[in-house]
Parts: structure tokens; C-alpha cells; sequence
């Protein structure tokens, strides 16, 4: 097995693709028309895309978060097509795109899952063997536009309903270029036994930056999704706006693994929304260390009775990043109840923003929720704020609430330093230590990423 | 051959200009027990934390030698490196580091003969002889400990690295009778005719279990005498100021 090893070129790759299609630049309703046609997509798709064209048309940019002036969208290519068939097996993949996934270790961190069900590595039937279990328990495992294709009722009657494209203008301008994605449907009581990756669609690359995801648990269902943990530059584009949207059904349980490393020349301006029917869990675990600027908050809507949600997150803002993240807890049922943990670090004068909502409805008696945001900042130039709204509107509700923003302590590293430990040592001990607790929820190699992405960004921040 | 020797040592604190150790000369060989005793604020936690290295004091006058080598300028890493160990009065929390793997860490930066799983194994020997279960080692350091509990595993970091000059900062404190006792026991264990002790106290409760060779009484920054284990009854029956005057 190929070493994990890394270096900072590692996240900034690019590589020649000839393109298929490249529609010019701007967006207009030729061009969505272009995209849908393309794609063979039917026509309430193509409807579905230049209704959210006109109301992304009439929305301004946010009013809080990051800086957005810079982003030109009339400039931005919206649909970029590389030039090659959707591949079944890792070998089908042009080498090109390939050395850029192995680069990123991907296809290692493929590999170490599935050698799971004890399999020795051979990608193709490896692969096929787990889409075969899983297709005869009935799970659709898809990339999205296939999933249109194939599974056209079904995908009608869930896209775009959970987050609607009204909601802000990334949505609209979402709904109408999304390209790429996956779709997830767990039938009822089926328990996916391992967790699924959103790597197959590696044949298209050029398509991810506004990719969409869905995913349906059905009643008693349990399922497990990671998302990429990286990206390389693969295009001119420079924005990401994908988003999720996942409906837990009752009992069913969800957990959503992210880790984002977008290229550091990237708005990162993502939509994530997980509705929780009766007895539902939905967990979020989530890594943010890319991208320039990001405004992501993954939304949680409790509105069955006994449902619950969790979020763990981490974001590193290092040298000219500015994160702007957090997590909201929407509970309109009784009896609800959710956990947020989120953690930030900022160096080399980054900014990490948390920007939360804990929102408690009336009807939401009995629910629990705590939130705790930490933040550590690593030098008298890096930023951290914490903004965690929390509305309470009934009186039979139990909050918990703990916002931190500290340095480390000169106490501590002169601890450690008594103990052998040199002071870059020390730091990165406590930084690590910092994101313990979310790290370990993560699967072992992406923690091991995470501890490597540690330590590259303390090394370049200590330097 | 001296394992310490402080010649006319002379201590201000960093941040502001106020003179802490006014002149201290001590010198261990190797295999000594000696216990530093005096009045709370008398200099004796400076002491121990200057032979450390603590960034907070600045030395300026005198020099600290160990086995015969100036370490008055040396980081604390590189005297831990070199064999000094000091067990904290208050050791501070450090979240998500767990004891075993910091301490493999820091095992592998000061001593190297041990595989892994030998590591393991005395670790979680040293936890159980301290009364301790196994799961100790997978707390995070120091996070949430009673003083107790801080103390243990101080004892067990020092079982582990294994250093030749062990100062102990008021370890007797937040310790109960059975604690103390299992503390002292473990201590006066991991001793060796090689390795010295530096007990800094200002109760006379841990001379009983760990009996000093050499004591000395720090007043006002300053050493006023020194002199056998008896010392310790005369500073019990008479006190510090009465001892330093006389």
C-alpha cells in the first residue's frame, strides 16, 4: 500500500483535460439549456433549472459572511465537460485524471475501506461486488445525473424540495448549474454496512464544483456518507456552490462525513440541510481546511418527535482564508434533541468565523440541546469570532451553551517542553489535541489526514 | 563530581523587575536526597523551576551546572533531554492529549531503549502500583484530575522517563494520607544510588516517608542554613523565622 505520505503540492493540481464541452462564459438560459441537453435530462429538469435561473437572477449576494465582490460570476465557466465516458473501473479512468486522484489519495483511502469486507485489492470486482450486495438490498447508489435518468419519479419527488432555490442566491444559481453528485436511497430497514463514497463519479471531475447530493433514508434505514476529502484545481472555475440535502425517515439513521480541501483560490459557498422525521438521527462530522473563503452551515431540521441531530466540526483558517461556519439546530418537534461541537483554529492570520442557530420552536417541549463552540487562535494576527444565536420559544426546553476563545496557554507549552518536547512540538500537540475529539469520529485515514494536514499547516504558520 | 551545582544564583521574574533568589548556592552529588524547606513565597517553587528552565524567571547572575556543564541558557527540552525531570505543583490541563501517547512522544524524545509495547507494559504497571486502573493512561492529561490524580501521573511520566535528577514541587500537596503514602513508596522505588532528589516542601509531612540526606531552609530568596534530617524537628518545633534568624 502506497504511503500516505504528503506535501503541500499535494492540494494545488492541475492537470491537462481536453473538454468536451465547455459552454462559455456567463450564464444565461442558453447555456442551461446547453447543460440539460447535454446531459439528456427530461424536460421538468430543464424546467426545474431555468426557474432557479430567474430567481437567482433577482437575489442579491449575503449580507453577513465573507467578502463575495471579488467573484465575478459572469466569468465563471459554468459547465465544463471533460472528455471522456463515464468510467466503470478505476483503469478506465484516463491517466491523467488518475495520477490526480492517486495524488490526493484517494484511491487509497478507497482501498482501505473496502478491504473491509476482506477483500484483497483489485478495484474493478472489488467494487462491483459491494454495488452488487448493495443493489440486492435494494440501496440506489448513484451519480446524480444518472440517477435522474434512471430514477426520474423518484428524484422528482425529492430534489430541490428540502432546500429550495429561493432560499439564498447559491441556491438558485445552484439549481440551475448543478452537475455531478450522488444519489442515495436506503430502502426501508436496510442498514448499509459499510459507509458509501461519493468517489465514482471521478470520471467527470470538470463537473464538481456544483455538485448535488441527495439522499433518502427510508424508515429504520441507516447509512453512512463521505464525502471527497479533497479537490484539485482541475478548471478556471474558482467557486464551489454544491448541496446536499438529506431526509432521514422515521427511526432512520444518517451520519455525513465531509472533509473539504478546496484549492486556496476558491469560494466555497455551500448548501447542506438534513430534515429529521420522528426518532431520526442525523450526524454531521465535518472537516473545513481549503478553500479562501467559505460559508457553509449545515442545517438540521428536528421536526419529528424524539428526533436528534449532532454536529462535530473542525476549520483551519490559515494564511488568507477566512471560514465562515457553523451549524443550525432547527427543532419544531417535542422531544428533540441535538449537540453541536465545533471547533476552529486560526494561524498565519486567517479568520474562522462561527456563525450558528440553535433555534427552539414553540411546539419543540421537552427537546435538550447543547451548543459548544472553541476557537484557538495561534498568533496575535489570526482572527476568531463566535456568533451562536440560540432562540428558545417555549419554557420546557433545556439549553446548554459554551462559547471559548482562547490562545495557547505559555503555561502549557512550557509543560510539555519539561517533558522533552521541543516548542514546535508542544504546539502541534495541543493543536492536535484541540481537534481530538472530532478527529476520532472520523474514519482512521482521514484522521490520519487530518493529523498531516496539522502539521503541514503548523509548519508553513510556525514556520 | 556534583550531578547540580547553583553558584550564587541570583533569579528576577521576566516580567516584571523583582528580584526572587538572591544569591543561592546548593550543590547534589548524585544519589542525594535533599529537601528544600521555607515559608510560602521564600523563593523555593523559583528554585525548582529555574533548574527547569521556565521561561517566566531569568537568571541573572550565577549559573546552574549539571554534571558539570553550564545549563543556565539551555531551553527546558534540552534539559529534559538531559536527565531533569520536576513533578508540577499544579501540572496544567492539556485537552485531547492523552497520558499514554504523549508519553510515548515524549519517551522517544529523551530515552530510546524500550519497544513500544515494553512501554506499554510499564506504564500500566506503574498506574496499578499507584492504585490506579489501567484506563488512567487514556485520559487526557491532567484534564479534570483531582490533585491526586495529577500527582500519579507525574509519578508515572517520571517512572517512565526515568531521569537522574528528580525535583519534586510540593508533591505532597492535595495528596491524602493513603495517597501520599503510595506516592512516597513509588518514588523512593524508582530511586537508584545514581539518581538524586530535589524535594521542595513547606510541610515536614513528606521528610517522614522520603528522608532527606541534606535540608536547607530558603528564606527571602536566600538559603539561611542547612543541615541534616534533625533539622527538620527544630523547624517544627521552633518555625522558619525563628530557624533563619538563629
Amino acid at each position: 500500500m502506497t504511503d500516505l505520505e504528503k506535501n503541500e503540492d499535494r492540494f494545488d493540481i492541475k492537470v491537462n483535460v481536453k473538454y468536451r464541452k465547455r459552454t462559455a462564459p456567463g450564464l444565461g438560459p442558453a447555456i442551461i439549456r446547453e447543460i440539460s441537453e447535454s446531459k439528456e435530462e427530461p424536460e421538468w429538469m430543464l424546467e426545474h433549472r431555468l426557474k432557479c435561473l430567474e430567481i437567482f437572477q433577482t437575489w442579491h449576494d449575503p449580507r453577513f459572511g465573507v467578502d463575495v465582490s471579488d467573484l465575478d460570476l459572469g466569468n465563471i465557466v459554468a459547465y465544463l465537460r471533460p472528455d471522456v465516458d463515464k468510467a466503470r473501473s478505476w483503469e478506465d479512468v484516463p491517466e491523467e485524471i488518475r495520477e490526480a486522484f492517486e495524488k490526493l489519495g484517494i484511491p487509497e483511502a478507497e482501498r482501505k475501506v473496502l478491504a473491509g469486507v476482506g477483500a484483497q485489492y483489485d478495484s474493478e470486482a472489488v467494487y462491483q461486488s459491494i454495488k452488487r450486495e448493495l443493489e440486492s438490498l435494494g440501496v440506489i447508489f448513484l451519480d446524480m445525473e444518472s440517477a435522474v435518468r434512471q430514477y426520474p419519479e423518484l428524484v422528482k419527488e425529492y430534489f430541490m424540495q428540502i432546500v429550495k432555490p429561493t432560499l439564498h442566491k447559491y441556491a438558485a444559481l445552484h439549481g440551475a448549474v448543478w452537475s455531478g453528485g450522488s444519489f442515495v436511497y436506503v430502502p426501508r430497514g436496510v442498514k448499509v454496512p459499510l459507509p458509501l463514497q461519493g468517489y465514482f463519479m471521478m470520471g467527470s471531475p470538470g463537473s464538481g464544483q456544483f455538485e448535488h447530493t441527495l439522499i433518502i433514508a427510508e424508515e429504520g434505514s441507516e447509512v453512512s456518507y463521505i464525502e471527497g476529502c479533497s479537490a484539485p484545481r482541475y478548471n478556471v472555475l474558482n467557486l464551489h456552490a454544491g448541496m446536499v440535502e438529506i431526509l432521514v425517515k422515521p427511526g432512520a439513521k444518517v451520519k455525513y462525513v465531509t472533509i473539504q480541501n478546496w484549492s486556496k483560490n476558491t469560494y466555497n459557498l455551500n448548501t447542506k440541510v438534513a430534515v429529521v422525521e420522528e426518532d431520526g438521527t442525523m450526524e454531521w462530522v465535518s472537516g473545513s481546511f481549503g478553500s479562501m473563503k467559505t460559508m457553509l452551515y449545515p442545517a438540521s431540521i428536528l421536526k419529528g418527535a424524539g428526533a436528534s441531530a449532532s454536529f462535530l466540526s473542525i476549520t483551519y483558517a490559515g494564511k488568507g482564508q477566512h471560514l465562515d461556519t457553523g451549524a443550525k439546530m432547527i427543532h419544531t418537534a417535542p422531544n428533540t434533541s441535538s449537540v453541536v461541537d465545533a471547533r476552529s483554529i486560526s494561524a498565519g492570520g486567517g479568520w474562522a468565523f462561527y456563525r450558528g442557530l440553535l433555534h427552539i420552536a414553540r411546539e419543540a417541549r421537552g427537546s435538550k440541546a447543547s451548543v459548544r463552540c472553541s476557537s484557538l487562535m495561534l498568533d496575535n494576527e489570526s482572527r476568531a469570532d463566535t456568533l451562536p444565536i440560540i432562540e428558545v420559544l417555549n419554557d420546557k426546553a433545556d439549553v446548554g451553551h459554551e462559547a471559548r476563545i482562547g490562545r495557547i496557554s505559555e503555561e502549557q507549552i512550557y509543560y510539555l517542553m519539561a517533558r522533552g518536547l521541543s516548542e514546535a512540538q508542544a504546539r502541534e500537540l495541543i493543536v492536535r489535541g484541540f481537534f481530538e475529539p472530532i478527529a476520532k469520529e472520523l474514519p482512521i485515514e482521514y484522521a490520519v489526514e487530518l493529523n498531516r494536514l496539522i502539521a503541514l499547516e503548523l509548519e508553513s504558520s510556525i514556520g | 563530581m556534583y550531578l547540580l551545582e547553583l553558584e550564587n544564583l541570583y533569579v528576577r521574574l521576566a516580567k516584571e523587575d523583582r528580584l526572587i533568589l538572591k544569591g543561592v548556592d546548593l550543590k547534589i552529588k548524585p544519589g542525594e536526597v535533599h529537601a528544600i524547606m521555607g515559608p510560602n513565597g521564600s523563593g523555593k517553587s523559583t528554585l525548582a523551576h529555574v533548574i527547569m528552565g521556565n521561561p517566566n524567571y531569568v537568571v541573572v547572575k550565577g549559573e546552574i551546572r549539571y554534571s558539570g556543564e553550564v545549563i543556565t541558557d539551555l531551553p527546558p527540552n534540552e534539559r529534559a533531554k538531559k536527565g531533569i525531570f520536576l513533578s508540577f505543583q499544579q501540572p496544567p490541563e492539556i485537552p485531547g492529549v492523552r497520558i499514554r501517547s504523549f508519553l510515548s512522544t515524549a519517551y522517544s524524545l529523551t530515552r530510546k531503549n524500550l519497544s513500544l509495547r515494553e512501554l506499554e507494559g510499564r506504564m500500566k504497571t506503574f498506574a496499578q502500583e499507584l492504585g490506579l486502573s489501567p484506563d488512567f493512561l487514556s485520559r487526557y492529561l491532567n484534564l479534570g484530575m483531582s490533585g491526586g490524580e495529577r500527582k500519579k501521573s507525574e509519578v508515572i511520566q517520571m517512572g517512565v522517563l526515568d531521569p537522574k535528577l528528580v525535583i519534586l514541587d510540593e508533591i505532597d500537596s492535595g495528596l491524602d494520607v493513603d495517597a501520599l503514602r503510595q506516592v512516597s513508596k513509588k518514588i523512593l522505588e524508582l530511586k537508584n544510588p545514581e539518581k538524586s532528589i530535589l524535594l521542595i516542601t513547606h510541610y515536614s509531612r513528606i521528610t517522614s516517608y522520603i528522608v532527606p540526606d541534606v535540608v536547607h531552609v530558603l528564606v527571602d530568596g536566600k538559603i539561611v542554613t542547612s543541615g541534616g534530617p534533625d533539622l527538620i524537628s527544630w523547624i517544627e518545633e521552633k518555625g522558619y523565622v525563628e530557624v533563619g534568624t538563629a
